[in-house]
């Protein structure tokens, strides 16, 4: 045993590591992604499997933004990188330098990807697209000063209506910060005031020159623009992502500038076509007013001037025939009338009244005088019948035959000796005058002769 | 005519010529928007005869303000 050769683990493990990177600098190696995460620090880790075997991958935040797909479980990958042994753990694994899709193109997968993002978020719907304007007064495109996409551009707009103000925001249109400068010429378009849309765009290529276009911050950047933004980007079977947010999209450049940028001609005839129509609108309106004035025209009352004038006449006549005798009707009812409050008035004067009453009195006073002249006569004749019959039946009467009356001094009449005593005053009436006497003698009974 | 754009003229001219058309304005409405509309014409046509051609390309000045300059389009075209 004294021959063995005894390493320390960290040894062996150098010494594992410098083996494997000398024999594995690089590979490529094809497995399915598993347990995929990013850690805070932005690096991911991951592991590479198939039916049998695990390797343990890490992918390092700077090489992850050369990876233009977002790598998650289940997606087949061929992963480039070196092989390392990790001594802490002593483990080794594939630290990842590039990462492809199987199948699918990375490219062709991330765009797939990233479309799809992005239509979930509504981004390409057709209710955001905005209408081009159809005279745009200044154009703006963002491209390379040196690329055939501006000159297909210009040479569109030089032929259809050369005078029109374009305003290019010079961008790179592939390679590193291609996206970034595109994005930057549509802002700086939108922040300079008066430009009416937007051509942003570059000529033909691969999948990998097209590439910027469908980065997801330009994307971004034409949705939120507020000036209506034309894709136009390689040739008419080439999709980008740019394509889908922009408002419309041109299948070349030179069709974009077909699209905003009109025929001179045409929009110079529509002009004049315009007007001619305004022009023959109002002289039909004013044929049409000059015809109704000529059918007024033609009517009876202009032709017979006369016509409404007599029967005027005849009305007026009528009127003042109706109103005569209205007048003269209202006249007689109104002298009836007077009539009457004079008679009415005469009645109640007052001076007449008085005379009119004073001979009623006087009559009256006759009247009454006769009356009353007749009553008393009648009345004369009354009393003195009763009178001469009240005095045949007066007491008086009998004293005319010599019975005389024999009154005490008190008035009463002596009936019996007893009422008086000898010596009282008594008073005799006869037929004529009275005599006062004095009792002398008093007797119970006189030779009175029985009859 | 300086403050309307030349689509909103010409819309504004179309409305015109259409309502002219229909002929049920009266009259004097007619002849009051014939008469812008004869206006708006004029002015469509001098649009299209004074524009200009003017090509510029954005550019940075030494504040870093963004300005144009005008773009030599032959150069470009050659």
């Amino acid at each position: 045993m004294a021959d063995r050769v005894v390493w320390s683990v960290s040894e062996l493990s150098r010494r594992l590591s410098a083996t494997l990177e000398e024999r594995f600098p690089t590979v490529w190696v094809e497995g399915e992604i598993s347990n995929f995460k990013v850690y805070g620090s932005g690096h991911a880790y991951f592991t590479l499997k198939d039916e049998n075997a695990q390797l343990r991958a890490v992918l390092f935040r700077n090489r992850m933004r050369r990876i233009r797909f977002e790598p998650a479980d289940g997606l087949h990958v061929l992963a480039f990188g070196a092989i390392e042994l990790y001594p802490q753990r002593g483990e080794f694994q594939l630290v990842v330098e590039l990462l492809e899709p199987r199948g699918l193109g990375a490219l062709q997968l991330a765009f797939e990807q990233l479309k799809e993002r992005l239509g979930r978020e509504g981004l390409f719907d057709p209710a955001r697209k905005r209408p081009l304007p159809r005279f745009p007064r200044k154009i703006g495109i963002v491209t390379s000063p040196r690329g055939a996409a501006l000159h297909d551009m210009l040479r569109v707009i030089g032929r259809r209506f050369g005078e029109i103000h374009v305003v290019l925001a010079p961008a790179k249109v592939q390679g590193d910060g291609a996206a970034a400068e595109v994005a930057q010429g549509i802002r700086e378009l939108n922040a300079l005031g008066g430009v009416d849309v937007i051509i942003i765009g570059r000529g033909g290529g691969s999948l990998e020159d097209l590439w910027a276009f469908n980065d997801e911050m330009l994307a971004r950047t034409i949705a939120v623009s507020k000036i209506p933004v034309i894709s136009a980007v390689g040739h008419e079977v080439d999709f980008t992502i740019a394509d889908f947010v922009a408002d419309v999209r041109a299948a070349t450049p030179s069709q974009a500038a077909e699209l905003v940028v009109r025929e001179k001609r045409l929009v110079a005839d529509s002009v004049g076509e315009l007007g001619r129509r305004l022009v023959r609108a109002m002289h039909r309106r004013l044929e049409a007013q000059r015809a109704r004035l000529e059918a007024v025209r033609e009517r009876r009352v202009l032709t017979d001037p006369h016509r409404p004038l007599r029967d005027l006449t005849r009305r007026l006549d009528d009127a003042t025939a109706r109103l005569t005798r209205a007048a003269r009707a209202s006249l007689r009812h109104a002298a009836h009338r007077v009539e009457l409050a004079t008679r009415d008035l005469r009645a109640r004067n007052p001076v007449a009244r008085t005379r009119h009453d004073r001979r009623r009195l006087d009559d009256l006073a006759g009247r009454l005088d006769r009356a009353l002249a007749r009553g008393v006569d009648r009345r004369r004749h009354r009393v003195n019948g009763v009178a001469g019959r009240l005095n045949s039946l007066s007491p008086l009467a009998v004293l005319g035959r010599g019975y005389s009356l024999t009154l005490t001094a008190s008035g009463e009449i002596v009936r019996s000796v007893t009422q008086v005593a000898v010596g009282d005053e008594i008073g005799v009436m006869l037929d004529e005058g009275r005599l006062e006497a004095r009792v002398t003698e008093r007797k119970e009974h006189d030779e009175r002769p029985e009859v | 005519m300086s403050d309307l754009k030349f689509e909103d003229c010409l819309t504004r001219l179309e409305q015109i010529v259409t309502a002219l058309e229909a002929g049920n304005l009266p009259l004097e409405e007619s002849l009051k928007v014939f008469e812008e509309g004869v206006s708006l014409a004029r002015q469509c046509t001098r649009y299209l005869d004074d524009a200009e051609r003017r090509i510029e390309m954005l550019a940075k000045d030494e504040s870093g303000a963004t300005t144009t300059r005008p773009l030599n389009w032959e150069e470009e075209e050659r």
